[in-house]
Order: C-alpha cells, then sequence, then structure tokens
C-alpha cells in the first residue's frame, strides 16, 4: 500500500490567500490542484512536501471563457471542461483534440490545467498544445501579476519559471483569423502518455501561411516546439513537398531518448510523420474544408 | 485533523490524517468496503466514486479534500431496498465475473446516464475506459449499461407506483 509521508493540510479560499499561505508555510509547501500528479508522486516518496495548500476552492482559478479576442482558461479548468468547451472546440480544435486522447474520462474529471502545465513532465500534451498556440501564462505572486509566454514557461523536465510563492491563475490564447489547428498523438493503449505526440496551429492569409506553431512533446524538442519547422513554413504556400520538408525540420529539432515507451529512432519518425499529419488537418481547416 | 461530510446522504464527522487517502477513508474508517483498491496509480478505476456529483478516482484524492462536500459510493445505488437500474442490469447482462471491477464501473454508468440517459456503445465504451476488467471482456459491461438505458424508465415508474 502507498502511503504519502505525513504533511500539514491547509485550504485557501482565494489566490490571496493561496500566495500567502504559501509564503508563510515556505518553499517546502506545494499547491495542491487536482492532485492527480503529485498525490501519485508523494505515494511513491518522490515527493515530500511538508505542507499542501488545496486551491480547490478557489473560484478565481476556474472556468473557460473568451474576453475581447482572447480565450482565457482558468488554471483549475479541468481537462474534462476544457474538452467540453464550445469556445475552445470552435476557435482551437487543437485543445479538443488533445484533450480527447490525454488520460481517461475519470482523470479528465480532476486534473487541472494549471496542474498539468506546472507539473511541467517532458511528455505533458497540453504543453505541446501551447506552445503550437503561443499562448501565455498569467503568474500571481506576492510581487504581483506577470504574463509569460509558454514557450519560456518551461525551463526543464519538471521545472518552470513558477516561483516558491507564486501561481498559476490563467492560460490566454489569443484569437487570431484564419487559424485552423490539430493535434496528433501516437500512444501505447487508449488513457496512456504519449509516445510522441504533435500539434500543429497555423495562420492563413491570401493562400499563403502567415504564421506557423508547432508544438512536439515526449521526444526533448527545446520548448516543446520546433522553430525549424515553423520558419520553413512562414510565408509559403501550402504545397505536399512543404508539408514534407517541415515534418523533416521538425524530427531533426527533437532529442528523443528510448525507454519502455519506444525506441529513439521510432520517436524521432513519430515526430515528422505525425508533424505532416497534423499540418494537413490545421491546413485543411483554414480552409474551412473540414467539418 | 476533523473533517465532515456528507456519504450517501448521510452527514458524517470524523478525525483523519491529513495524508490518508478518499479510498481508505471510506472503506476502513467508514466501513463502505463496496470500493474497491486496486492498483494504487490512478490506472485500474475500482475506486471510482463520487465527489460532488463526479466520478473520480479515490486512490488519488485525500480525504481531507473531501472535507465540506459529498460523496456517493456504490452503497448509495439502491434506493429504498431497490435496485438502480445499473445494478439490475449487471445482474441480468451478467455483467461481471470475479466483481473486482463492478462497483468502479456502476458509479461511472449511473453517472453516465444520468447525463446521457441513450448512449451508443461507443459512448459507452468511452465513458469507462479509465476502468480496467480482467474478466468479462467488457463485452457484457457494455451490455448491462444497455439494458439500463433501455429500462430506466420503467424503473423509475416501478418505484413512483
Ligand atoms: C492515469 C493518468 C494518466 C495520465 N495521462 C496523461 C496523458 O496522457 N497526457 C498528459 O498530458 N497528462 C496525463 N496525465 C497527467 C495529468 O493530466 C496532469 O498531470 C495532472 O492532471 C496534473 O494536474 P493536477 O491538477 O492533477 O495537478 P497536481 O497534481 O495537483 O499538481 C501538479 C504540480 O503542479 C503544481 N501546481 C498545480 N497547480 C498549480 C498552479 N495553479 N500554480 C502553480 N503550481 C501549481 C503542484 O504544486 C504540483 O507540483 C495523466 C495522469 C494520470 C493520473
Ligand atoms: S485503485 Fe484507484 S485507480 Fe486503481
Ligand atoms: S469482473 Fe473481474 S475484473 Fe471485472
Amino acid at each position: 500500500m502507498q502511503v504519502p509521508a505525513a504533511f500539514q493540510y491547509e485550504r485557501a479560499k482565494t489566490v490571496d490567500e493561496a500566495i500567502a499561505l504559501l509564503e508563510r508555510l515556505g518553499p517546502e509547501a506545494r499547491l495542491l490542484a487536482g492532485g492527480h500528479s503529485l498525490l501519485p508522486m508523494m505515494k511513491l516518496r518522490l515527493a515530500q512536501p511538508e505542507a499542501l495548500v488545496d486551491v480547490n476552492d478557489v473560484a478565481e482559478l476556474g472556468g473557460v471563457r473568451l474576453e475581447g479576442n482572447e480565450v482565457r482558461i482558468g488554471a483549475m479548468a479541468r481537462h474534462a471542461e476544457l474538452l467540453a468547451s464550445a469556445v475552445v472546440a470552435e476557435h482551437f480544435r487543437i485543445l479538443a483534440d488533445a484533450e480527447r486522447v490525454i488520460a481517461d474520462p475519470i482523470v479528465r474529471n480532476r486534473g487541472t490545467i494549471g496542474g498539468s502545465l506546472c507539473q511541467a513532465d517532458p511528455s505533458e500534451d497540453l504543453s505541446a498544445a501551447f506552445a503550437a498556440l503561443k499562448a501565455t501564462v498569467v503568474i500571481r505572486g506576492p510581487e504581483g501579476e506577470r504574463q509569460v509566454p509558454v514557450r519560456e514557461f518551461h525551463v526543464g523536465p519538471y521545472q518552470t519559471v513558477v516561483g516558491p510563492a507564486e501561481i498559476v491563475t490563467e492560460v490566454r490564447v489569443p484569437i487570431r483569423p484564419g487559424c485552423g489547428s490539430a493535434y496528433e498523438k501516437v500512444e501505447r493503449r487508449v488513457g496512456d502518455w504519449p509516445v510522441t505526440a504533435v500539434g500543429a496551429a497555423i495562420w492563413m492569409e491570401g493562400g499563403s501561411i502567415t504564421d506557423a506553431g508547432l508544438g512536439l512533446t515526449a521526444v526533448g524538442a527545446e520548448h516543446f516546439s520546433s522553430p525549424r519547422a515553423e520558419d520553413l513554413l512562414k510565408g509559403k504556400i501550402p504545397t505536399d513537398e512543404l508539408i514534407d520538408e517541415a515534418g523533416k525540420a521538425a524530427s531533426e529539432d527533437c532529442n528523443p531518448t528510448s525507454d519502455q515507451r519506444g525506441p529513439a529512432d521510432y520517436k524521432r519518425h513519430l515526430a515528422g510523420e505525425l508533424t505532416r499529419r497534423a499540418l494537413r488537418r490545421a491546413i485543411s481547416a483554414t480552409r474551412g474544408q473540414e467539418a | 485533523m476533523q473533517i465532515t461530510l456528507t456519504v450517501n446522504g448521510e452527514q458524517i464527522t470524523r478525525d483523519v490524517e491529513p495524508r490518508l487517502l478518499l479510498v481508505h477513508f471510506v472503506r476502513d474508517h467508514l466501513g463502505l468496503t463496496g470500493t474497491h483498491w486496486g492498483c494504487d496509480t490512478s490506472n485500474c478505476g475500482t475506486c471510482v466514486l463520487w465527489l460532488d456529483g463526479t466520478p473520480v478516482k479515490s486512490c488519488t484524492v485525500l480525504a481531507v479534500m473531501a472535507d465540506g462536500r459529498s460523496v456517493r459510493t456504490v452503497e448509495g445505488l439502491e434506493r429504498d431496498g431497490e435496485l438502480d437500474p445499473v445494478q439490475q442490469g449487471f445482474f441480468e447482462e451478467h455483467g461481471l465475473q470475479c466483481g473486482f471491477c463492478t462497483p468502479g464501473m456502476m458509479m461511472t454508468a449511473r453517472h453516465l446516464l444520468d447525463h446521457n440517459p441513450d448512449p451508443s456503445e461507443a459512448e459507452i465504451r468511452e465513458a469507462i475506459s479509465g476502468q480496467i476488467c480482467r474478466c468479462t471482456g467488457y463485452e457484457n459491461i457494455v451490455k448491462a449499461i444497455r439494458w439500463a438505458a433501455e429500462h430506466s424508465g420503467a424503473a423509475e415508474e416501478e418505484v413512483g407506483a
């Protein structure tokens, strides 16, 4: 039987209260969101925080909403909420695509968007999806609020720029015209972490690509993205050859390792192939050709 | 620390350690052993119960996180001695062999039918995809849930009559 080490439990009702608790309890305190990454690590004693600050009651951290030309996703929005969101389905198919294959429906009832990003697992699906969309993460702490581009949010495996008494409050995704997006994942079995997954977001105007975002996960891509493939695509008219080239560039931009999910060369192959598939779907979505 | 919560409609207060998992609280402290405990790794789903009306894997929730909330376990499915249509469906369609996965499957099924009273086979399979059955091959579990969907109206009429 797996039992976490003993810790102090506190519950916050507001973000300010949570920040004050984190400050008072010190650097060995951790925020508790859905608990679906933190509690398994504590059960295995891979994490032994001295205190947990439960933010499940913090209403201001919830919800997915349209504000101006942005979709704002609260840190405590559950995976299931993002999957069910009509606003997300309308603007960012990539997020709905990704959510459909993240864990299983019961885990999705509990796990949160903020927890997923802050866990910073190198195989996290949403990190790749948000990298493709060039989202912004909003962080609040004792010194106030700051905004960090998602591509600067992760500083390494399981490491982010979030300070000890800071909290991620929101993820913001800008809505820009002519966008199409898609997410492609290969997993060993239903509900598993990706062997490899790729998300693509494409912005088109007058038949050519004005901007491109490619997010890759589980393959050691820096900042979960492929800048070389993105640069290749920008300003071009999409053709099969261009998509092939982008796939090749993406597979070269990653640095996979062999593990129980597969050998490195297989993952590299997948990175290229999934980039091609995601790009084809994203591009045809910009043309409104997909239902 | 003291927690107060509603379990199957009954208010309960207990003293627990913060590190106690909800599955062990329900089984060992309340004696509600209908909720099973299997993998410990959030994978098998036999520990599924409802927290504030939503199915969760209770091996991955702390008992203290349920303070002030409501919990519904498989023991809370029957009403006035009448089996829930989901329970009846598992009986009619032979939806279990060893029965280890059954409580979690039934809690997920009840939630699915509450939100989607006439689910397709694909929707049922998706709903239970976070839960593992080592015996049935899922075939009869799907049939049991379909049985419940087809007989839910009738069961309610009987209760009402
Ligand atoms: C069986 C299973 C399968 C899974 N499969 C997948 C999968 O296929 N793909 C995938 O991407 N993920 C998968 N996951 C992971 C899951 O989606 C998320 O990692 C998990 O839900 C994290 O979110 P949480 O709310 O549970 O975070 P928690 O476990 O509560 O927290 C994780 C970490 O983030 C910190 N934290 C949480 N919220 C904040 C915040 N707002 N501000 C600052 N710090 C914060 C916590 O202190 C902790 O260190 C799976 C998980 C399980 C259990
Ligand atoms: S015991 Fe909870 S998922 Fe297996
Ligand atoms: S009936 Fe035995 S595990 Fe499902």
